[in-house]
Parts: C-alpha cells; structure tokens; sequence
C-alpha cells in the first residue's frame, strides 16, 4: 500500500526524517509514535504527496509519489480517508455536505442513506445540518473520520486525531478505526498517547513504528 | 477540464451549478465584480459606438466627395469660353466620367455668397469659371487628365478634392482606430481586474483550496468553482452595464446635419446587434482570466 525506501525529509536547513524505509501492508494497522515535533505528521504528510521527500522514493500503491502529476495524487488520494488533528472543513457548508465532500469532489452521486448511516455509526446523526463551527472537538473528529471513510479508501492516515478530545471521545474513535480495520482497511495512526495504544491491544492486531532521532523503528513486540 | 474550449465554457455556465457551493460566498469580491463588469461593458457600448459611427462618418466622406471634382478655369476674359469647350470636350472624352457641366454664373454667385455676401457683382469681378465634374464608380486617371487639360486648355486647373479627403478621411479613421483601443484597452482592464479578483478570493480561501486538494479534488474542479463564479457575475454585470450603455446611446440627438459629427454618434441598422456581443466577449475573458489565474495560484498547493 504505502512503501518508503530509504526516504528523507529535509525542513529549514536540517533534516528531520533520515533514511526512513517502511512499508504498510494491506489490511494492516499501526500506531506511529514519538514526542512532539519528531516528524509524525511530516512522515503522514509525505504518505499521501502533501510534503515531497527530499531523498529517496515513496510508493503509493505502487506509483512512484515523486513522478506524479498533480491530477493523479489527486486520484490517488480518493482511495486515502485522512484524519488530522486541526479537522479541516468548508466552515459555510452542513455537515452531512462536508462528509459527502469527497463523493462530490469525485463526481459521485451520494447515496442519501449511505450517508446518514454513517453519520449515526459516528453518532452524528442529529447533527447533519449542523455547522462545523458549532461542533464540539469530538464531534469534529468523529465527522473528520466519517469523511475519511465515505469514499470507501483504501488506507485511513490518522494524525494524532485524539490530540483535543477527553479519554471516553478518544476509546471511542479508536474503536472507529479498528472497526474499519476489521473491515480491511490498512490504518495508520500517529498518537503521542501511549495509554491509547495500550488501550487498543484489547481490540486490533497493531504494530507501533516509533519515530525518534530522524529515523523510524518498530517499537518492540506487537500489542 | 474538456480540450474543446466552447464544450469547457457552455459546462461552466450550465454544468453542475452545486460545484461552485464548495467556495463561501465571497459578497464583497462578487459585487464588486459585477459591478466593475457593468462599469466597462457601459464604456465599451460607447467605444463602440464612438468606432461605429466614425467608420460610417469615414465612408460617408470618402464616397461624397470621391464621386464628384471640379476643373476651374482662370483664363483671359476673351479666351474663357473657348477654353471651357475645350475644357468639356476632353471631359467628355475621358474615360470614368460619366458628366461635366459648366457652372452659371449665378451658380458661381450661390457658392461665394456665404462668404462674400449677396450683393456680390460676379459679372464685374474676374472670376474663374467651374466645371463640375461626376465620376464614374471606378472613378478617372487624374494625373492623365490634368496632363490633357494643361494642354487643351492651359488655364484649366484639376481639383479632385482629394487635398480635402485625405486629411478628413485619416481623421476618421484615427478615432475609429482609438475606439478599438479603447474597446482593447476596456477588455485588458477587465482582465487584469477579474484576475486580481479571482487571486483575491483564491488567497481568502485558502483553507478550502487545501482542504479539498486533500480529499481528493482535482485543479479543475477546484477552478471551476472560481471560473463559474467569475464569470457568471461578469456576464450578469455586462450584460446589465450593456443595455444600459444602448439606452444611453439610444437616448442621444438623432443624427443631424446642423449637429455635425457629435449627433451622428450612436448605431445604426444592424449595427445595433453588435453591443449584444459585448456581454459575451466579457464573459469568455473572465472564463479565461479567472481560469489562468486559478490554475496559477492553485500551483502553490500540493
């Protein structure tokens, strides 16, 4: 799904990814952790072209990131549901027409049904004409991952998507994403919340990549 | 976006009206879109009407006083009547003229009176004798005439006005060609404001142009948001400033002659279709400013 051979990443003079080398298999779920400002989201941001690696070559699903037009990332990052921190939303539009968004931006007719089935298997239903300035942080990051998932994608990045929510809201989207794993989604998530990861051992088969000095390694034993 | 640039301009303006909900309503950049777009059709009605009516004004000229010439003849009070028979034989042997005609003497006395008065005595001042001259469509040889009037009759002296036509002719076509300036100079405005417009409203909605380039939207469908926008309040401000500009042409003096030049602006016939062209011709350089504009500044986000 997603393979980094020997990548770096230089930002403001110094490098902050070094001679990383990964690869994501299908179906698969990892957590990506390490303290703040070790690159977790950067090493996110050159999964699906929103940051290009200064060195080595990235492979999503098999095409080479550094080749591609923008048309076809694009295309590609349709089969990716992506879920940030700072959930990023058209502010003037509805929720349920945020969530649909991809679907539109596809050219895809929205299933009305589909949509609010999702909406209640975040637990949003009644609030799909509300404005996104008017949800809480978990609601946000419930809707960001309804979104995320509309599509149907392929792989689900998930950047630190509990960074601003209580422990009950963050257990509970974690079970969103294992659930979506169970279903053969590949997920990777970067959390700096070690309780969380602990807390998914009960629920999902993960690996934990830990990120520190510039280089990724795999945490020791699986969950 | 489509290759075929009419099927990608009818797909903005009819196609997928929902797409362009995806950028907030801009009211601000909007209005002042259609506003300036209603601003410039207004003064293009006039450029145009203004290039129109010198065009005309140049034809006008040109054809009045290309079919007509004169022969004066200044010769010995004994000699000037032999002189113009000569004078009215060549005439009457050269090729593209179709008439010549001595003027009488109160004919003369008619033409110098606005300038001399009524009481003029023609019969006591030594005035020059005129033919008037009618050319065929094709007119004469000029040259080839004068050459043969010098040698029938050596005081006979050609005039085929054109030491007046030039000069008038040139004024003429020189508005018209700064009313197609001005035409050019309204459209390149128009241009560089959409543009600056769409750059505007582009840069205020910068985390909307992210966060669609995240879920997967394409450059295209990002800018047809922007180019329908754009263009669809240009074409609604044009289309707005342009029948108000044919108002005000239309409630212009009616052509005249006492009025001169300035009454004779405006259209005329069929040239009255010629502003409706105006709306559209302002919505293909919005479709194609805002387009170049948004494709740009969509090149800075990956």
């Amino acid at each position: 799904m997603i393979e980094f051979h020997d990548v770096s990443l230089g930002y403001a003079g110094k490098e902050l990814l070094s001679g990383v080398t990964l690869k994501l298999a299908p179906g698969s779920f990892h957590f990506l952790t390490g303290p703040s400002g070790a690159g977790k989201t950067s090493l996110i941001k050159l999964c699906y072209g929103d940051l290009a690696a200064s060195a080595g070559r990235i492979e999503l699903f098999g095409e080479d990131l550094a080749n591609m037009a923008r048309d076809d990332i694009a295309r590609l990052r349709r089969r990716i549901g992506i879920v940030h921190q700072d959930c990023q939303f058209l502010d003037h539009l509805p929720l349920d027409e945020n969530v649909a968004l991809p679907m539109r931006v596809a050219g895809l007719e929205t299933d009305e049904q589909a949509l609010y089935e999702l909406l209640a298997w975040v637990g949003l239903s009644g609030r799909a004409t509300a404005l996104p300035p008017s949800l809480s942080g978990g609601e946000r990051q419930r809707a960001a991952l309804a979104r995320a998932v509309i599509n149907s994608p392929d792989i689900i990045l998930a950047d630190e998507p509990t960074g601003n929510i209580d422990w009950d809201m963050s257990l509970r989207l974690l079970r969103l994403l294992t659930e979506l794993n169970r279903m053969g989604k590949t997920v990777l998530m970067a959390t700096h919340d070690l309780n969380l990861i602990r807390a998914a051992k009960s629920q999902v088969s993960a690996r934990v990549l830990r990120i520190q000095g510039g280089t990724v390694q795999l945490a020791g034993a699986d969950l | 976006m489509a290759a075929n640039p009419i099927k990608t301009i009818v797909l903005v303006l009819t196609g997928a009206p929902r797409a362009d909900r995806v950028v907030p309503p801009s009211g601000h950049t909007a209005t002042l879109t259609t506003l300036t777009a209603a601003a410039m059709a207004f003064l293009a009605v006039f450029a145009l009407a203004l290039s129109l009516a010198t065009g005309r004004l140049a034809d006008r000229w040109a054809g009045a006083l290309a079919e007509t010439a004169t022969v004066r003849i200044a010769a010995p009070a004994d000699q000037m009547a032999a002189q113009t028979q000569k004078v009215l034989d060549v005439l009457g042997t050269t090729p593209g003229v179709t008439s010549a005609r001595a003027l009488g003497g109160d004919e003369i006395k008619a033409l110098l009176e606005p300038w001399l008065g009524p009481d003029l005595p023609v019969d006591a001042l030594p005035l020059p004798q005129l033919v008037e001259v009618t050319e065929a469509a094709d007119g004469f040889d000029a040259q080839g005439l004068q050459l043969r009037l010098k040698a029938e009759a050596p005081g006979a002296t050609l005039d085929d006005h054109m030491r007046w036509r030039r000069p008038l002719i040139a004024s003429a076509e020189r508005i018209r060609f700064l009313g197609l300036l001005s035409l050019a100079l309204i459209g390149g405005a128009s241009a560089a404001m959409i543009t600056l417009a769409t750059q505007a409203a582009l840069a205020a909605n910068g985390q909307v142009v992210r966060t669609l380039r995240l879920i997967g939207a394409r450059d295209s469908y990002i800018a047809r948001a922007f180019v329908r926008r754009f263009t669809l309040r240009t074409l609604l401000g044009a289309l707005a400033g342009t029948l108000a500009g044919m108002a005000a042409v239309a409630l212009l003096p009616p052509a005249a002659d006492e009025g001169g030049f300035l009454t004779g602006l405006g259209f005329a016939g069929l040239q009255w279709a010629w502003p409706l062209g105006i709306p559209a011709v302002a919505a293909a350089v919005a479709f194609l400013s805002t387009r170049a504009a948004a494709f740009r500044s969509l090149r800075s986000v990956r």
